[in-house]
């Protein structure tokens, strides 16, 4: 597959004495350039949407093997871009990670990290048609066997998606639709997934579900439409949603972003206790470590749409060894740990139309050598569980094991 | 103009001792007196507002000669001359409910009897769950909206009794940083109009310096010169609360009141900000008010910390002091909600039950005492006394003396 970028260098090419002034903007792009990109980019996407648009096809062709029959989610050097008129951007460019049955993955990072991309890849929600998963697979232990959810046809992504994948989202505000009662939208999903439900089963599993998720009064919440609840009571009713079809993956995507303190410690509560009756695992995505270390078993630590580090908690937060994730740490006041000034990191996250070709973060890093020069750094195993990119902790050939 | 404010006033429901305070009158007479003085004032002003604006640089006579000038103002209680500001019995209500005629029935108490001070130079915190007046207090601090009651001392005036012509004097010395950088700025103006527009407005520098000036301030603030032109839209959040803090601080205030300013932004983002935040206040001598949900943020920028619940201060302290020793139960329950990024500290968590109540109509006597987790009995039939209970540590709660 061949992506038309923009020119590298785009004042390099034209004269420079016709133009008026330089163009001091590095990302100036002309019309001819923008709809060449623009043109390049509609023939991708058409062939990729009539690929997933497909009915009938048979199962071999999604039908995989997981590596390790313990995980639930394989992602595997996933590459989901967004074809866009300015250029390609690479909102996920080779992620690779598990999450095994029963635990809960963190995954940590900067907005525009891609992380939310990640999990939209997963649930095949991705923007379309811009946003397109181009390459790699996502492998999902379905119990008996394992798909691969890159491949999967629209059609069938359907019968997984809610049943045995659920999401929970940032707003719970704008994911609830306002004009429908809660008792509605919860029944629908049951409706949905159960295959000869009656509405009044459909109704007797989600008074079940809202008292699960410590709703005092789920007769009444069952009635009630969406702004009559609190930020609080919302996110609930959320979850309570996720949960009616007994999923095997739960995708928390900032579940506790935009609520207060006091409600976040209730909300957090919920999902550790839920975790332990449900017997699934929790993909909980978000840019507070504070809430990482507390729920997370492994975590994930993204940058510019790859994976630079992952370990198990204890070893992320004791022992962080990519200089990013050093960063991370220093960059947020601790409550009752004093600092005269706040280390930051210096820069900006590069253009994720215009990766550079060497570490994306080398151009904010304060321990960079000349190796960092060469091409992005490969995964670097320090432990079983802990791993890096960066060349920092590389052998000779950049390959090998820990030297530092 | 004073006739329409006496109106407002009257608009609200008055407690008895308030009541009792305007018959016996006394009170009244020494703001007339203040009101004519001013208005004998404003022609000076005028000129003085002239004067301003071919010298720039005698700024300082111009408040010097404003502040002589507003000698009788002087409140019944001395105020604190190390304080910039003081805030006493603040009070902001909202109209809820309206009867048949448009009068409002019952009042949403949104700022309720809030007093404080800052020193000069000082930053205070101010920390609460969304809805608990946070930001209506910066807000009426600032007279952005009028206050139904309580004085507000800035540099020993009450802000509330002056007249427009008079704040808008006042106003380029108090200024706001807004939470959201992307709805705070105008999408059609450049970089540069934005922050010089207000600089322009006050003439605080002749036209022709105008650019230079910004220039200047942009470069402070850590946005290269190349900028000017651009528009808010070509920038990420980052950049965009930079151009809010030039914006602010163009106008060479002494007082700025940061409304949840690095809630919106990342991690790392949130560190240069509150980096630029300090380096300003040590430069410019910056006194703060620092409002903010994120309790760790306001630990490392703040000096004195206040919390707020439903619309009061239940405890008001040190940093170091509130951080250490937090005796209200509200605040020892907010601050061990707190995730901490240390997986081996698992903290004993007091998770408050229930959401904050609606301030319409607020819980009797204690306001927290329906989530509370060491309420007696007294706590839902009396308010408690705001109190010092040494080294300035203010707490209202009944598990502490009232004597």
């Amino acid at each position: 597959m061949l992506f038309k970028n923009k020119k590298t260098t785009s004042s390099d090419g034209a004269q420079p004495a016709k133009t008026k002034a330089p163009i001091a903007d590095a990302h100036y792009l002309s019309v001819r350039e923008s709809r060449a990109i623009a043109k390049s980019n509609a023939r991708v996407i058409r062939a990729l949407e009539k690929r997933k648009k497909r009915t009938h096809v048979s199962e071999s062709e999604y039908l995989c093997e997981m590596q390790d029959p313990n995980n639930i989610v394989e992602f595997d050097d996933l590459r989901t871009y967004f074809f866009t008129d300015a250029g390609v951007s690479k909102a996920v460019d080779g992620v690779t990670f598990s999450i095994p049955r029963g635990a809960t993955v963190g995954v940590v990072g900067e907005s525009g990290c891609g992380k939310s991309v990640t999990s939209l890849s997963l649930m095949q929600l991705v923007q379309a048609p811009q946003g397109q998963i181009v390459g790699g697979s996502i492998r999902f232990n379905m119990g008996n066997k394992a798909y691969d959810i890159a491949k999967m046809p629209i059609s069938e992504m359907r019968k997984i998606r809610g049943k045995q994948i659920a999401m929970i989202f940032q707003e719970p505000m704008t994911s609830l639709n306002p004009v429908f009662r809660i008792g509605y939208q919860l029944d629908e999903m049951v409706l949905l997934h159960t295959p000869g439900c009656t509405k009044e089963q459909a109704k007797a599993r989600s008074l079940q579900m809202l008292e699960l998720v410590g709703i005092a009064a789920p007769e009444r919440v069952y009635r009630c439409y969406p702004h009559e609840l609190s930020g609080g009571m919302r996110q609930r009713v959320m979850i309570a949603i996720a949960l009616s079809c007994d999923p095997r993956l739960i995708i928390a995507d900032e579940p506790t972003t935009a609520l207060d303190v006091t409600i976040q410690a209730q909300v957090l509560d919920l999902l550790r206790e839920i975790k332990g009756k449900i017997d699934g695992s929790i993909m909980l995505i978000t840019h507070d470590l504070g809430v990482i270390a507390e729920m997370a078993d492994y975590v994930v630590v993204m940058y510019a749409g790859r994976v630079i580090e992952s370990g198990t908690t204890a070893e992320i937060f004791h022992n962080p060894l990519h200089p990013y994730t050093v960063g991370l740490q220093k960059s947020k006041p601790v409550v009752n740990r004093k600092v005269e000034r706040l280390y930051n990191i210096p820069g900006q996250v590069p253009n994720p139309i215009d990766m550079p070709d060497y570490c994306y973060f080398k151009d904010r890093c304060t321990r960079c050598t000349a190796r960092c020069e060469g091409e992005y750094p490969h995964f670097i195993q320090v432990s079983p569980t802990h791993r890096v990119a960066c060349y920092l902790y590389a052998g000779e050939d950049g390959k090998g094991g820990p030297d530092a | 103009m004073p006739k329409r404010k006496v109106q407002r006033q009257d608009a609200v429901p008055k407690s008895e001792p308030q009541r009792e305070a305007e018959q016996a009158a006394p009170a009244e007479v020494p703001a007339n007196e203040a009101v004519q003085a001013a208005q004998a004032e404003v022609p000076a002003n005028e000129a003085v507002q002239a004067a301003q604006a071919e010298v720039p640089a005698s700024k300082e006579a111009v408040q010097a000669e404003e502040g002589a000038a507003k000698q009788p103002e002087a409140p019944a209680e001395p105020l604190d001359p190390e304080a910039l500001l003081e805030v006493r019995h603040l009070k902001k209500y909202f109209p809820a409910q309206k009867n048949f005629f448009g009068k409002p029935k019952t009042w949403l108490r949104a700022v309720d009897d809030v007093s404080f001070k800052i020193k000069t130079g000082t930053t205070l915190g101010i920390v609460g769950e969304s809805g608990c007046g946070k930001t209506t207090l910066g807000r009426t601090i600032l007279r952005l909206q009028p206050a139904t009651g309580g004085e507000v001392y800035f540099d020993g005036k009450d802000i509330n009794k002056l007249k427009n012509a008079e704040m808008n004097a006042l106003r380029p010395q108090m200024q706001i940083i807004f939470q959201d950088p992307y709805s705070s700025l105008s999408p059609r103006m450049p970089v540069g109009e934005i922050i010089g527009e207000a600089v322009a407005q006050h003439k605080l520098v002749p036209r022709s310096d105008l650019k230079n000036y910004v220039l200047d301030i942009m470069r402070r603030c850590g946005l290269p010169y190349h900028y000017y032109e651009r528009y808010p839209h070509e920038f990420s959040g980052g950049q965009r609360q930079r151009i809010c803090i030039a914006t602010a601080l163009a106008l060479q205030p002494r007082f700025v009141v940061c409304d949840e300013p690095v809630s919106a932004l990342d991690v790392s983002i949130q560190a240069q900000i509150i980096n630029l935040l300090k380096d300003m206040q040590d430069s410019m001598h910056l006194t703060y008010i620092f409002i903010s949900h994120d309790l760790s943020v306001v630990e490392h920028i703040s000096d004195r910390v206040g919390v707020m619940y439903l619309g009061s201060l239940v405890e008001y302290a040190d940093t170091d002091e509130i951080f250490r020793n937090p005796m209200h139960p509200y605040t020892e329950a907010l601050f061990s909600a707190v995730p901490v990024p240390d997986p081996d500290a698992h903290s004993h968590r007091i998770i408050l039950s229930g959401d904050i109540p609606s301030p319409v109509n607020a819980p009797s006597g204690c306001k927290f005492h329906t989530r509370c987790n060491r309420c007696m009995e007294i706590c839902s039939q009396v308010a408690p006394k705001f109190k010092d209970y040494g080294n300035g540590h203010m707490v209202a709660c009944h598990l502490y003396s009232q004597e």
